[in-house]
């Protein structure tokens, strides 16, 4: 994929340069728990990357590692296209931002905003200007005089982002930047980091547990689990085709079940049949398909929806319907439908339906 | 205005009602407490010294002696105080930064100077810093003279103000976020800057307090200084000791118009340090 054009206010300096990320064979062991384990990965200048993974995957080390925070006992750092494994935190020129926002509390905004530039002994009047593009940048123009506690916890993150930006870092790095803020206000900030992105166009990496927060901003997902990324893909790629089991278990809503190829080329679950390839007769299958991706229809139509099943239970999810389906031989599925459709169709506790399976994922058990 | 209005009606009749119960009984007793413990007592030197006139007071105040007994008194309280300032931050931050055997026992000796009857800290520092002494012997080779001279007074005063500094400011390092050293690191700064613009902003307040504690406790002190300090008029006679002079030579008159004078100084010197840090603490 192409970089984007540079159209970069935040790094007028850089303009045009490349701000890559590369990552190859890392290792980090803590007291004999490997923590990360030969990862490699690239990111290209101008992304949006997200890191995403359960608490205790390792994906925070591996983002304290890229800033120079923790020394990797294996493997290299290129940032932008330098070697920079063993260059001290402080002249990586990496913007660090932390979950719990880490503000200078005897500072106020704007000496917070500015510390990274006084550091570099700019003059008293460019870092005025700096720092007052970036108040705008971040919407906090006019709290320049107030002290962090005077701030939300939205504002707070939004300093600790401003103040990263503002050495015109070569690579922007979040660690669970929304992670202490409640549901709302994340969601503002997640569409906000997505905007102030795209006007700066810093190369940016971030750590999240929050798949939502990953398949919604980021260009580009990196599935983390175990010290180990599982995959490395667009958030359309990530959801639609996972290349693991794990992550199609993390990643969004799952029907999992264990079946056997039975017949060549099949494997029958109950009335189901899923079409697999390229495994031999008696492998143990793992196939998961969504909920979204169950067609459930008060009449059957031939030929993909002509399996019987029961309404057992329904739970409202806002939007959608949560169907908990029987469909014989001590088989449940789960379906989910619009919310809309479950109503004029009649899906109620107790009616018969029938459903078809319009996509699911298979893996070999081994 | 209008929601302002109608709020304060609705706690006026609800008067004193708080969530946590016992605010009037917990305030009637600090105020109760307070007064039996501080201001009567002290109220009563103030009585005494009423009994003099301004010329008296003044006279008494003035005396060469008693100057020069001030001099001492808050000059080496002062000194110590610094001294206990620079190096309890040391000790503080060893403490709580590193980790090193025997780490417990050194925490626990620096209470020490608490446990020990002031008298005996007294005794045993002016055995070691006589001349023939085990500190003393080098301290002369230097061409320094510790025992029976103000360095001796300043040498007792750190050594009983030491705790202060320390116990304040442990707690506050103890509690500070790694992160915000290492937010600062990425932003570019070294040890040094980060020292001094992040980490120390962030105990200076703690640190002040321990350092008006260590004051306060080395100006009344008087058990450990009487030994080491040979208490020659006009040279080494801290006040507190020339008070105990006064009442020995049945001077009280005498005796409360220096105890005055010390408490104004101080309570001024203390009140300071107090907004000063009320100040700080406002932006912390």
């Amino acid at each position: 994929m192409d970089a984007p054009p540079f159209a970069n206010e935040v790094n007028g300096d850089e303009r045009g340069t490349v701000m890559s990320i590369e990552v190859q064979h890392l290792t980090k062991r803590f007291n004999g728990f490997t923590a990360v384990h030969d990862v490699s990965f690239r990111v290209e200048t101008g992304e949006l990357v997200a890191l995403l993974g359960p608490s205790g995957c390792g994906k925070s080390t591996l983002l304290r590692i890229i800033s120079g925070l923790e020394i990797p006992d294996g493997g290299e750092i290129h940032l932008t296209g330098k070697e920079t494994t063993q260059v001290s935190p402080r002249d990586r020129n990496v913007g660090f931002v932390f979950q719990h926002y880490a503000l200078f509390k005897h500072m106020t905004v704007y000496e917070n905003i500015a510390f990274g530039l006084k550091v570099r002994k700019l003059p008293k009047q460019e870092i005025e200007c700096r720092v007052s593009e970036l108040l705008g940048l971040v919407q906090l123009k006019g709290l320049e005089k107030r002290y962090p506690f005077q701030l939300s916890g939205g504002q707070r993150q939004r300093v600790a982002v401003a103040r990263a930006l503002a050495p015109s870092p070569r690579v922007l790095l979040l660690d669970e930047p929304f992670g202490a803020l409640d549901t709302k206000v994340r969601e503002e900030l997640r569409e906000w980091i997505q905007q102030l992105h795209e006007h700066s166009q810093v190369t940016t990496l971030f750590v999240t547990h929050d798949q939502h927060e990953a398949l919604e901003i980021a260009n580009k997902i990196l599935v983390m689990n175990s010290g180990r990324i599982e995959q490395n893909g667009t958030p359309l790629e990530i959801f639609d085709r996972p290349a693991t089991p794990f992550v199609a278990e993390f990643v969004g809503e799952n029907n999992f079940i264990e079946a056997e190829v039975t017949e060549p080329h099949l494997v029958p679950w109950g009335p189901f049949r899923f079409p697999v390839n390229g495994y031999p007769l008696g492998e143990k299958i793992r196939i998961y398909f969504r909920p979204h991706d169950v067609y459930v229809s008060s009449l059957p139509e031939y030929p993909h929806v002509d399996v019987k099943a029961k309404i057992m239970k329904t739970r409202f999810r806002g939007p959608m319907t949560e169907l908990n389906l029987h469909i014989g031989g001590n088989k449940q599925v789960i379906a989910h439908v619009p919310k809309g459709v479950s109503l004029t169709s009649g899906f109620i506790e107790g009616s018969e339906v029938y459903i078809g399976i319009t996509a699911f994922h298979a893996f070999s058990k081994s | 205005m209008q929601a302002d209005t109608s709020n304060k009606r609705i706690s006026n009749r609800k008067k004193g009602r708080r969530v946590l119960p016992g605010f009037g009984l917990s305030l009637g007793f600090t105020m109760l407490y307070v007064n039996l413990i501080v201001l009567i007592p002290i109220s009563t030197l103030f009585f005494k010294s009423f009994s003099m006139t301004w010329d008296k007071f003044a006279g008494a105040i003035t005396d060469p002696r008693v100057l020069a007994s001030f001099r001492l008194s808050f000059g080496a309280s002062l000194a110590a105080a610094f001294i206990n300032l620079i190096f309890g931050l040391l000790v503080a931050w060893s403490l709580v930064r590193y980790h090193f055997p025997g780490k417990r026992i050194i925490d626990a000796l620096v209470d020490l100077p608490f446990a020990l009857p002031t008298a005996v800290a007294g005794i045993t520092l002016t055995a070691l810093c006589a001349d023939n002494g085990w500190f003393g012997r080098y301290l002369q080779g230097l061409g320094i003279k510790a025992a029976f001279t103000p360095v001796g007074v300043v040498i007792a005063l750190t050594f009983i103000g030491l705790p202060f500094v320390v116990r304040t400011v442990q707690p506050v390092l103890e509690d500070f976020d790694p992160d915000v050293e290492e937010a600062a690191a990425s932003l570019g700064a070294n040890r040094l800057y980060i020292l001094a613009r992040v980490i120390l902003p962030a105990i200076r307040p703690a640190a002040l307090t321990g350092f008006a504690l260590a004051f306060a406790r080395a100006l009344g002190e008087y058990g450990s200084v009487v030994f080491i300090s040979g208490n020659i008029p006009m040279h080494t006679e801290i006040s507190p000791l020339l008070i105990v002079t006064k009442l020995e030579q049945y001077d009280y008159a005498g005796a409360t118009a220096i105890a005055m004078t010390m408490l104004v100084v101080s309570f001024a010197l203390l009140l300071t340090i107090n907004l000063l840090q009320a100040r700080m603490n406002r932006s912390v």
